[in-house]
């Protein structure tokens, strides 16, 4: 019996010829990921620093994102210790507010690489599977003890195949498939388990696999992942990275799994999460013509310039309707670059978004966009949980870029494929 | 001992809401928000010894350890559930807050049943009905033997075995 991706991968870790799941082995990952917790996360050990130090002055990968620019002095007294934190252990990769939302600059940056081990205090770790590593998130406790040991244990986790067949149909999207298939498995159908991506996956661009695994997690996963291909190739030859630099991983063709699923991408619809669970997945044509309020672009699942590109596209030169705040957060300082230099931004910009700094925004609800009791919000992001964007009487509702582009320009939810 | 009866798919921002995150960590700022979105009674009447019964997916959602250091805070003796999101399963371990995968128990607990506990023993009783659930593996137990992750880690440091 062959060994999936995890096993591969966690095997080679623990240096062993072969593991099975269940197994509990102990590793040192390649990364460690940590954000504005970090200020929380060094306070956890600050003698423990003064004897023993950080374990590897490139194990860390910081990225101040959650609340920027800071919101209160609170939060800006521990952006200030973070940094201060990291010019006394000389950390190597540290990246300030306005670089852009970690998992975003992990990736641009070619932190994560194919094969790699990465972990980090934040849930959407699982994003870097677009580029065949292993990532997953972890606790700030967790995170605290990597920073003085560069090591941690892991459960191998059992496995999903998901073999996909055909193609997106514009305007359908990514979003759309990952939504599809956490409403089929539902918000629980991953729990502990790896989930592999099969089949005719060479027609998704990097972007769009960075969404279906950003959102892993919210079907329980602990990783989910792509194969290594000329795609993941072309992207890090572009980001700088030499190929003889990463090892790629994939699963055995008799490898074992626990459950195989198939999807025909030109059958995928365009879907809502309705609130307030992720896996409450409709098609967006059942809820048609709901007013709303507020419409965010962005966050780590998709605000990168293509998804910027497609609500440009399917906006094409004309005003959101009356009555809609158009909020608009490039992933990273990168993508905001490249929207401004291709005129994105300001087709954008003339349609009547309000373009925020790049980082979180509203997504976690501790500043900006935060909504109003009663108040309806289209959004981008990967999480409609009641109280998410800093208001429990509020109600989020999980959506494509193209699907939030139509809705706003009708003033209310729309199905793309009437707007294009 | 009281026990608190939650549902499915209890996430974390329910458990401390994430408007908080970044301003609150110690368990003085954490206690008030406890729950604050899921059950607002919660916070001012837990008591140490209670009980939290849950559904499926406990914890799912962003990594958040304030909701794990503040049920310990308060003294919840376990929660029991369905089953658990595999990060708040690890913040769990690293704090030293039991929980307890026993979904037969779950379902066969109705609203002011008997529940008695026996974390060592590896039993459950529900209104006079025993139901069992596994040890945890040697590698995890020995973690919450130390007294948590950072205990843990900071014995094999002291050994130099790290």
């Amino acid at each position: 019996m062959g060994m999936t991706f995890a096993e591969k991968v966690l095997a080679r870790a623990a240096g062993l010829e072969k593991v099975g799941p269940g197994q509990i082995v102990t590793v040192r990952p390649d990364h460690l990921l940590t954000h504005d917790n970090t200020a929380a996360i060094i306070g956890k050990i600050e003698e423990d620093l003064q004897t023993y130090g950080v374990v590897r002055p490139d194990l860390p990968i910081i990225v101040l994102d959650h609340v920027v620019p800071a919101a209160n002095e609170k939060t800006a007294t521990g952006h200030a210790k973070i940094r201060e934190f990291v010019r006394r252990f000389r950390l190597e990769n540290f990246y300030d507010v306005g670089t852009g939302v970690c998992h975003q600059v992990v990736v641009e940056k070619g932190h994560a690489l194919p094969g790699r081990i990465l972990v980090g205090s934040d849930s959407h770790t699982c994003s870097y599977g677009a580029v065949n590593a292993f990532s997953t998130g972890i606790d700030r406790t967790e995170a605290a003890s990597l920073m003085l040991t560069g090591e941690t244990w892991l459960r191998v986790p059992h496995t999903i195949k998901i073999t996909l067949t055909g193609e997106l149909t514009w305007p359908v999207s990514a979003k759309d498939l990952v939504l599809t298939i956490i409403g089929d498995l539902s918000a629980s159908g991953a729990n502990y388990a790896a989930v592999e991506f099969h089949g005719d996956v060479a027609g998704l661009s990097l972007d769009e696999r960075f969404t279906v695994a950003n959102m892993g997690v919210e079907m329980g996963a602990k990783i989910a992942v792509f194969p290594f291909d000329d795609v993941t190739e072309a992207y890090l030859t572009d980001a700088g990275i030499d190929a003889s630099t990463y090892e790629p991983v994939w699963a055995d063709a008799d490898a074992e799994y626990v459950l195989e699923r198939e999807y025909d991408l030109s059958e995928v619809e365009p879907v809502i999460a309705a609130p307030h669970k992720v896996d409450n997945v409709k098609p967006v044509s059942e809820l048609a013509g709901m007013p709303f309020q507020q419409a965010l672009l962005g966050t780590c699942t998709n605000g990168r310039l293509s998804d910027l590109q497609a609500v440009a596209r399917v906006l094409d030169g004309n005003r959101v309707a009356d009555g809609v705040r158009l909020l608009v957060l490039p992933a990273s300082r990168d993508v905001l670059e490249a929207a401004l230099e291709d005129g994105t931004l300001a087709e954008l910009v003339a349609s009547g978004a309000l373009v925020l700094p790049t980082g979180c925004g509203p997504c976690l609800g501790a500043h900006q966009g935060v909504l109003a009791p009663g108040e309806k919000c289209l959004s981008t992001a990967n999480r409609n949980f009641k109280g998410r964007m800093g208001c429990k009487e509020a109600e989020i509702y999980l959506v494509s870029p193209e699907t939030l582009a139509a809705s706003a320009l009708k003033g209310v939810l729309a199905d793309p494929r009437s707007a294009v | 001992m009281r026990v608190w009866k939650y549902g499915d798919d209890v996430n974390t921002d329910m458990l401390f809401p994430g408007k908080y995150t970044y301003t609150c960590s110690t368990p003085e700022e954490i206690l008030p928000h406890l729950l604050e979105d899921l059950d607002p009674e919660f916070s001012g009447s837990a008591k140490p010894g209670d009980i939290i019964i849950a559904g499926k997916n406990f914890g799912c959602g962003s990594s958040r350890e304030q909701p794990v250091v503040g049920l310990k805070t308060v003294g919840i003796a376990a929660v029991v559930a369905e089953g658990f999101a595999r990060i708040f399963y690890r913040a769990a371990i690293n704090q030293g807050l039991v929980l307890i995968e026993a979904p037969e128990a779950v379902r066969a607990y109705r609203d002011g049943d008997d529940v008695a506990l026996d974390v060592e023993g590896g039993t459950i009783t529900i209104d006079g009905n025993e139901f069992s659930f596994p040890p945890l593996p040697a590698e995890i137990l020995a973690i919450r033997d130390a007294g948590g992750l950072l205990p843990y880690a900071r014995e094999k440091l002291e050994r130099g075995d790290s």
